[in-house]
């Protein structure tokens, strides 16, 4: 090696990741073709594909899968629609409310996802505020805990900062006198964000719903608490894979085609719209 | 508007609509959306004040017998113990790393570089439950299942990409004549790292840190995996009686730790400047 100063000043950190980041992932993916059986447990040294036919014919995982992308989708699309908007809105305040309101909107962020998730049983529970009001209106009770619905609330809560850091970097980019002259040359305030804002701030929109789309997907807390025991999504069955059925090739299985699946849906998704936007350039 | 063409400067200024200026309807939609993300946090920390046996807000006046029984409740008390001794840890642990590895990154090229770089951020892509079962494989192969070394080496991993996206940000653009200064006049390349260079990186070391130690403080996903009994930290202590039961107990350590973030925050702004920590001018 001609020069060893970089290696070795990076050699720590290295070795953590290579022996916990890199060997375990590696361990993961041979433990997901291991054998396995209720009374001896995983077969070390005996191959087979049975974890991923079962995952890939049984209904109540491919059931499971879809509910998740589903819901990862949904979460997505409404952080887009709210977050955009929100970031855009934010962009164009006074100080010092510009501040203080954007960390209003991301702070939440350095909180616990089990601390909101809980925050949002309070809320969307059969006695909680949101059905409180209801029934004040003489709406009657909505059953919202324990739904796709609860689950999507409280994901669209934590995945938004998600959207609106990259929206709201990108808008700080966007040269102000180039609305000023749309402005001017009369356009409407809608076909300005149609054709300048929106098209400058598309890399932001798209970083961001990957960002949101992985994290949803693969999300944990949320579903286990607002989804409860009978709604699971993909990171409820891994933890119930690996610590009630102590099934640990089936769940290793299951999480790397979340991984995989995850990494197909982000590439694809990102080459698709990086081609229309290419397009739309010119 | 007839007249602007003549003089662009004040052009917005005739038209309908100021860029730059919110309609009625748009800071309704920012109000609503401030208070959805208000909301959850909001009421976490009403309900812990109240004086009544569920969970419902305090009707009756206000009272800390809740945030009492946290502190009589042995289990929350040893995993906060577990939790801020995990988060110290780790936190400087990965700073430890992520220091040396953000001057290699910034400061040389060599082949691999980029794929160091990915590879010290993919702790942010790869998702924590991913890397959950996988360390729980590998610390039950080596037979460290639980322990807390094991723990915090898991921690040090998921939160160094934190440290190193502030690292590598104060050092991109690091004036480095001063450094030049101090090894022309004999300061050996260690003197000048600890007297030039880490100070004038500090806030974004010292910025990582806190970062990291949010970060690990927080964490879930990872640590139901690899921890035991004797090393649950307090997220994953609160997630699994939040599934069991659900009493004000709950609403009062999610307070204390809406609270403790709110002090963290604090501090990580004077530090660092918070807006600069979320935004992240280093993506």
């Amino acid at each position: 090696m001609k020069k060893p100063i970089p290696w070795l000043l990076s050699a720590p950190a290295l070795c953590l990741f290579a022996t916990l980041l890199i060997t375990p992932l590696l361990l993961t993916a041979v433990l997901s073709f291991n054998g396995f059986d209720y009374a001896t447990g995983v077969k070390e040294g005996e191959y087979t594909l049975a974890q991923y036919t079962h995952l890939f014919s049984d209904s109540y995982y491919l059931g499971i899968f879809w509910r998740t992308f589903w819901v990862a989708g949904l979460t997505t699309l409404i952080c887009m629609v709210v977050g955009a908007p929100q970031a855009y809105v934010l962009s164009r305040m006074g100080s010092p409310w510009r501040s203080i309101l954007l960390l209003v909107v991301l702070a939440p962020l350095l909180v616990s996802v089990v601390v909101r998730a809980f925050g949002w049983s309070m809320l969307l529970g059969p006695e909680g505020l949101i059905n409180q009001a209801l029934m004040a209106l003489g709406l009657g009770r909505v059953k919202l805990l324990y739904t796709e619905a609860a689950v999507v609330i409280a994901l669209v809560h934590v995945m938004l900062p998600f959207m609106v850091i990259p929206v709201w970097t990108s808008l700080q980019k966007l040269d102000p006198s180039v609305e000023h002259a749309a402005a001017s040359l009369q356009a409407s305030p809608f076909s300005i964000v149609r054709r300048i804002v929106l098209p400058q701030v598309m890399p932001g929109i798209l970083s961001g719903s990957l960002i949101v789309f992985g994290l949803s997907a693969s999300s944990f807390a949320i579903p286990g608490l607002l989804g409860g025991r009978r709604l699971k999504m993909v990171a409820t069955i891994v933890y119930d894979e690996y610590l009630h059925e102590l099934n640990w090739p089936q769940g290793a299985a299951v999480a790397l085609t979340l991984l995989v699946a995850n990494l197909i849906v982000m590439l694809s998704y990102n080459r698709l719209v990086e081609r229309r936007y290419q397009k739309a350039l010119g | 508007m007839s007249t602007t063409a003549t003089s662009p400067a004040q052009a917005p200024s005739g038209s309908g609509r100021i860029p730059g200026k919110n309609g009625p309807l748009a800071l309704l939609f920012n109000a609503l959306v401030v208070s959805f993300m208000l909301a959850p946090l909001l009421i976490v920390c009403v309900v812990a004040f109240t004086p009544e046996n569920t969970l419902t807000l305090p009707r009756h006046g206000l009272s800390l017998r809740w945030f009492k029984a946290v502190f009589e409740h042995p289990d929350f008390v040893s995993s906060f113990w577990n939790s801020l001794w995990l988060a110290l840890g780790s936190a400087t642990l990965s700073t430890v790393l992520a220091v040396p590895a953000g001057l290699a990154l910034t400061r040389y090229t060599f082949r691999g570089r980029e794929l160091i770089n990915a590879l010290f951020l993919s702790p942010l892509i790869i998702p924590h439950l991913v890397l959950g079962v996988a360390l729980l494989r590998l610390s039950s192969l080596v037979g460290a299942a639980g322990s807390f070394g094991f723990l915090l080496l898991a921690h040090a991993l998921v939160v160094t990409p934190y440290v190193l996206r502030l690292v590598l940000a104060s050092l991109v653009g690091f004036d480095r004549s001063i450094e030049q200064a101090a090894l022309s006049l004999g300061a050996s390349p260690w003197r000048s790292f600890v007297r030039v260079t880490l100070p004038m990186i500090l806030p974004g070391v010292s910025g990582g840190w806190l970062l990291a130690f949010i970060n690990s403080f927080d964490e879930v996903t990872l640590s139901i995996f690899v921890t035991s009994p004797s090393t649950v930290t307090l997220p994953v202590r609160m997630y699994m009686y939040a599934t069991e039961s659900i009493d004000p107990l709950m609403a009062a350590v999610s307070a204390l730790m809406v609270g403790l973030t709110a002090v963290a925050m604090l501090v990580l702004d004077r530090l660092y400047g918070l807006d600069k920590v979320l935004v992240g001018g280093h993506r």
